[in-house]
């Protein structure tokens, strides 16, 4: 009991309170609550398992992610820096050495992208939810005996999730040449369209979704402001990622998908298990 | 007997709404030692409810609004029965109270030139409300709350405690005031329990403003809360002070009676505007027999014309719907005492058939939202079933406007439980303003007073604390008594079909015999249970000052023989200029309501210039009347 | 339409207390606070609900319905299925006084330790000139109607009682949040926020939000701009680093009231 005889003199905004007794309702149910409230958390946990998997496989694959033809370019592996990279591949050259198997070929941008996701605001209530289980759902009672949130260290560097969004912001603008660069290698060379280049740019339309829809992204073009009245320009930035901001839930989800469907597809086409479908050149 | 907790205080403020909570503001600010009591938690008053806003004649939207037509307006709303110096008092200080709630943090909505907005509303001339959205009663409270711990907080630098100066009571419940044995019989304390605990209570003190609000829960169908039973009117009552014109309710004429859920909310006039109808049971659209002669040229004989208003007004006259709201009050209740009502005791107002749901949802989206929320009730899909609410008491104790004090030394009272500014009608927006406006007044009032006392404190008479004491636990104590809930239905159904939007002489005169026949009833309730937060003894306790305050009601509406704002005898329909000048005085003379008449201030000439002889015609005596083309103003001086 | 429904509501002073059953009339359109008045009229007149304006509006009627954290008014008995058992407990964060009743005073201690809203001292009344896009952001927050439901809900306080000394709670570190939003407020409460009234024990979880019968978005409108506010001044590097060599010029930060936390050191 916080409210102690101490407490009791220092709280008359309320009934005089603090009074020797008052304690807690007895209840021992870990919640009273009807509904299937477990379902979201195990969604969710299956949800991020999946991502995990898949893209742990795809990492370490160190294959099948480059189409030579119209140069389509997995974002697992961009931008690709191991000296085995294909040639093309390797938008901004590559290191003097080969990369180990346990090396990912995009080196400089998946920590940081994992990063970004991982201080996610969105990000962080799924896995504190479903994961640590603090809380597993509103109002049932959680497993731990202690709790600290993000005020200790480490996990008061969930505050730099802003760093973390500068830079996957340069991250989305390599994901962006990612997605026009192959619109110029098509199959006679010169302009060409398929389906690769859709599901690339549509892919990085959803990353660019997600990534202006960041809280920080938010805050730092407008909402850190006191007063909007002679800054026009950020008050509309503002509103507008505001709005984007309500959809950062879903952006974080389907970007998810996109970014597993984008690298299976050009996996697929790069193992010459599809061939891409071509709409012009 | 178990023991009596003290405090001592330089201001007990009564009631933690808009008013007390300026009140103690005020009072704080002149140095006073200074406690605020509650029924409920701090923050939770009725003043929420208020929706429209704030009327100031700040002249934010159109500069040409200043106080003398904020002032006009209140006197015709109030059919030119309000105190002609709360009036003026009121038009004048509302605009600084609002600005000053700016340097307190309300955030109201803004004008385009960063000036704080106002928006029409009925019977103001100019847009003059201050609002934010539809809670600016929630802002209000919200920012007095928060003024009040910003003092705490001063406190608490500089003295080490933020109560030392000002403190508030929570659900704490004053049941009778104290004066000293002397014979001016001066205020000297206050005596309740704790609601929590069932503490007795005695606070010490010179100075109490009753801050407590209305009377509606002696109705059954009100918009307001369970504190609203008339407590400070009963206290004043008991405490030898008057009340004035206590005839005068608000009653809405379509509050929701139907589901339980959502009973008493109102359904905005607007409704009807946009095309909503009112029908009895049989499905008729009864209006069409309601209009009164003077009305008859301007009004639609047929549902077609009725019907064609809306879209072309100039070739149609309008719908029978849109007379005044007493008018519809008396239809309504007319329908329903013959036996033609809903099944709960309402009418049917249906706009679903009316127009198709896309657009019900456009023209009231928050009505649409509220209802559905609150009771699943798609206004879209089913008619509502509505009848007259009582929302707001006119009358209140009698108070000297400048510095709220009655005629007991040291009683003073501000807002809602005062009588006087609102005439026999309120303007929507005014009793916000009027919270402001003398609740500061008040608080000054009060310091004024205390001051004006020196050393001399008055003592609490030990007898009547340990009377008040006695009562105050005798429901808990006694062995056999009837439930407190049957009994507060019981007053409640009656006043409702007695004494409610429409009266009759015989009627009224039956209700008062039922009130005495309620009475023992009363004295007799028996609460079940301990003393620690038992809501049947705390209504038990209640009961008593609803009774009172009943009784005061009906005395006053049977006397006034005249019907004026909110107050309609069907046996008197018009307006009479020799009752315009009459108050009426309720006290309490040997344990019973005694009436008496007396003459209401006249308007000052500078004041009275500002109406057109032909408007004044219709309210004043032909004595009272200005001379013709302005040759002699002297004629009408007070 | 009028059925009977069983009611467990807990019942009890203090601590101790059960869920007593009771078989109670419901009817067509009513609300848990409607069947809650009906058993105070009948078989428990004793029975202690908080309750004011039963429209919405006041924020008294807290209590937890089914395990949900709700207001009874608000809540409507058609959206239980036939036959449904409903349990009504007191607030689980907050002492209990008697049957639903609980005391909140820990939420009124906490609103006086929150520097109150400062004006520049030199403005007169009237004075204030604020576009509505300023006044829209605290806005949303003054819709409070201070039920603590979000409070109440907040696992930091709720499963650990011993957070509460440091954890002021969304309702007041959104009123935190709005204060700074002010366009006209001069105080800076970023370092309080995080030291006193403990942001960094929110971990976002969005509780709040889902409970919050105004549908204030408390997480996304005011928690998670106030962490960005305070790593703007405290974990930053770059701030910090601009602080230093003076890019930055540092606002005074406004310390929390003094003597309004409880404790010995109040005297």
């Amino acid at each position: 009991m916080s409210l102690d005889g101490d407490a009791a003199t220092m709280t008359a905004t309320m009934p005089p309170s603090g009074k020797p007794g008052h304690a807690r309702a007895q209840i021992t149910a870990k919640t009273y609550r009807k509904d299937r409230w477990w379902v979201g958390p195990v969604l969710t946990t299956l949800g991020l398992a999946v991502f995990i998997v898949y893209a742990t496989g795809r990492v370490f694959q160190q294959d099948h992610y480059f189409v030579e033809a119209h140069h389509y370019l997995t974002p697992f592996y961009s931008p690709c820096l191991a000296l085995q990279c294909e040639p093309a591949s390797a938008m901004f050259g590559t290191l003097p050495f080969e990369f180990p198997w346990f090396l990912p070929y995009a080196l400089v941008s998946l920590p940081f992208l994992l990063l970004f996701r991982f201080t996610c605001y969105y990000y962080r209530k799924a896995y504190y939810r479903s994961i640590w289980q603090a809380p597993t759902a509103c109002a049932v009672t959680e497993p731990h005996s202690s709790y600290t949130g993000e005020s200790r260290w480490p996990m008061v560097l969930q505050n730099l999730h802003r760093y973390a969004f500068y830079i996957a912001v340069l991250i989305s603008v390599v994901n962006t040449a990612d997605a026009i660069i192959p619109l110029f290698h098509g199959t006679g060379g010169g302009f060409g369209i398929g389906v690769g280049n859709l599901v690339l740019i549509a892919n990085v339309v959803l990353l660019w979704a997600y990534t202006a829809s960041c809280h920080s992204c938010r805050h730092a073009f407008g909402g850190r402001l006191k007063s909007f009245g002679t800054k026009p320009v950020q008050y509309w930035m503002w509103t507008r990622i505001s709005r984007l901001n309500t959809r950062h839930m879903q952006f974080a989800w389907i970007t998810l998908a996109s970014l597993m469907l984008t690298d299976l597809y050009v996996a697929l086409v790069a193992s010459g298990t599809i061939t891409d479908l071509r709409i012009f050149n | 007997m178990s023991e009596i907790q003290r405090h001592s205080y330089d201001v007990v403020v009564i009631g933690a709404g808009g008013a007390g909570l300026r009140a103690a503001i005020e009072a704080r600010q002149q140095g006073k030692k200074t406690a605020i009591i509650s029924k409920s938690l701090f923050g939770k008053a009725h003043t929420v409810m208020a929706e429209g806003g704030a009327a100031a004649a700040m002249g934010n939207v159109n500069a040409k609004d200043n106080w003398q037509v904020h002032f006009r307006d209140t006197i015709r709303g109030g059919k030119f029965l309000n105190n002609p110096r709360m009036a003026e008092l009121h038009a004048k200080e509302s605009p600084d109270r609002i600005w000053e709630l700016e340097l307190w943090g309300a955030l109201f909505d803004r004008t385009k030139d960063g000036t704080i907005s106002q928006r029409n509303f009925g019977g103001h001339e100019y847009p003059r409300l201050a609002h934010v959205g539809d809670r600016t009663g929630l802002e209000l409270i919200r920012t007095l709350q928060q003024r009040v711990v910003q003092l705490q907080q001063a406190d608490a630098a500089e003295l080490g405690d933020p109560e030392a100066m000002l403190k508030v009571y929570a659900e704490t419940t004053i049941t009778e005031l104290v004066k000293d044995g002397g014979a001016e019989g001066r205020i000297a304390g206050a005596f309740g329990y704790v609601r929590e605990t069932g503490d007795l209570v005695l606070f010490e003190t010179p100075a109490v403003v009753l801050a407590t609000g209305g009377i509606g829960k002696s109705f059954t169908v009100t918009s307001n809360s369970w504190e609203y039973t008339g407590d400070g009117h009963a206290l004043a009552l008991r405490a030898g002070a008057g009340l004035v014109n206590m005839e005068f309710i608000q009653f809405h004429p379509t509050g929701m009676v139907w589901p339980p859920s959502v009973k008493g909310i109102l359904v905005t006039e607007s409704v009807r505007g946009d095309g909503g109808v009112l029908r009895n049971s049989d499905g008729k659209r009864f209006m069409f027999d309601y209009v009164p002669d003077v009305f008859r040229t301007q009004y639609a004989e047929t549902e077609e014309e009725a019907d064609g208003w809306y879209e072309d007004p100039a070739n149609n006259r309008r719908p029978p719907e849109l007379l005044p709201r007493d008018e519809v009050a008396r239809a309504i209740n007319s329908e329903v005492k013959e036996g033609r009502g809903s099944p709960h005791g309402g009418v049917f107002l249906d706009i679903a058939s009316r127009m198709p749901a896309v657009e019900i949802m456009r023209r009231l989206p928050s009505m649409h939202h509220q209802f559905k929320e609150l009771a699943d009730v798609d206004i879209t899909a089913e008619p509502m079933e509505v009848g007259p609410t009582c929302h707001y008491v006119m009358g209140g104790v009698e108070v000297d406007a400048d510095t709220g004090a009655s005629l007991v030394p040291g009683l003073f009272a501000a807002g809602e439980v005062s009588g006087g500014m609102h005439g026999s009608n309120r303007l929507g927006g005014n009793s916000l303003s009027d919270l402001l406006v003398f609740g500061r007044r008040c608080g000054l009032g009060a310091a004024a007073y205390i001051d004006g006392l020196g050393d001399d404190r008055p003592v609490p008479d030990a007898d009547v604390v340990a009377r008040a004491a006695e009562e105050s636990v005798a429901p808990l104590e006694r062995t056999d008594g009837e439930s407190p809930y049957a009994v507060h239905q019981a007053l409640q159904t009656m006043m409702n079909e007695l004494v409610g939007i429409i009266r009759r002489g015989p009627e009224v005169a039956q209700a008062i015999e039922d009130l005495d026949k309620l009475r023992p009833r009363v004295e007799r309730v028996r609460a079940t249970g301990g003393r620690a937060y038992n809501p049947g003894w705390h209504l038990a306790v209640d009961l008593r000052n609803m009774l009172v305050v009943s009784e005061a009601i009906a005395r006053c509406a049977l006397e006034r023989e005249e019907s004026r704002g909110g107050h309609t005898r069907e046996d008197f329909p018009g307006m009479d200029p020799e009752w315009r000048k009459t108050n009426l005085i309720t006290r309490l003379v040997d344990g019973g309501v005694a009436l008496k008449r007396q003459p209401l201030d006249s308007l000052r000439p500078d004041l009275l210039a500002l109406f057109e002889r032909t408007e004044l015609a219709k309210y004043l005596t032909e004595d009272e009347l200005p001379a013709e083309d302005g040759a002699d103003a002297q004629e009408d001086t007070a | 339409m009028s059925e009977t429904r069983t009611f467990k509501v807990w019942r009890g002073d203090n601590g101790d207390g059960e869920l007593v059953d009771y078989k109670v009339e419901v009817n067509e359109g009513e609300v848990v606070l409607d069947i809650l008045h009906r058993l105070q009229a009948t078989e428990a007149p004793d029975m202690a609900v908080r309750w004011n304006c039963k429209a919405g509006k006041c924020g008294s009627c807290s209590v937890e319905i089914n395990g949900q954290p709700k207001l009874a008014c608000m809540c409507r008995m058609s959206t239980f299925e036939d036959g449904e058992e409903i349990t009504v407990t007191p607030l689980r964060t907050f002492p209990v006084i008697r049957d639903l009743v609980c005391d909140v005073s820990y939420n009124y201690e906490k609103a006086r330790q929150i520097p109150s809203f400062t004006p520049d001292p030199d403005l007169e009344p009237g004075e204030m000139r604020m576009q509505q896009a300023d006044v829209e952001r605290p806005q949303e927050f003054r819709k409070c109607i201070e039920c603590f439901l979000c409070n109440n809900v907040c696992h930091v306080i709720r499963d650990h009682e011993e957070n509460k000394e440091h954890f002021s709670g969304p309702r007041f570190l959104m009123r935190a949040t709005e204060l700074e939003m002010h366009p006209e407020d001069t105080a800076d409460r970023r370092m309080i926020a995080q030291d006193e009234f403990g942001l960094g024990y929110c971990n976002i979880t969005k509780c709040c939000t889902e409970v919050c019968p105004e549908n204030i978005k408390i997480t996304d409108n005011a928690l998670i701009p106030l962490k960005e506010r305070v790593a703007d001044r405290r974990y930053d590097p770059l701030v910090w680093l601009g602080s230093k060599i003076g890019l930055r010029k540092e606002g005074a930060d406004t310390p929390i009231v003094p003597n309004t936390k409880p404790g010995p050191a109040n005297g």
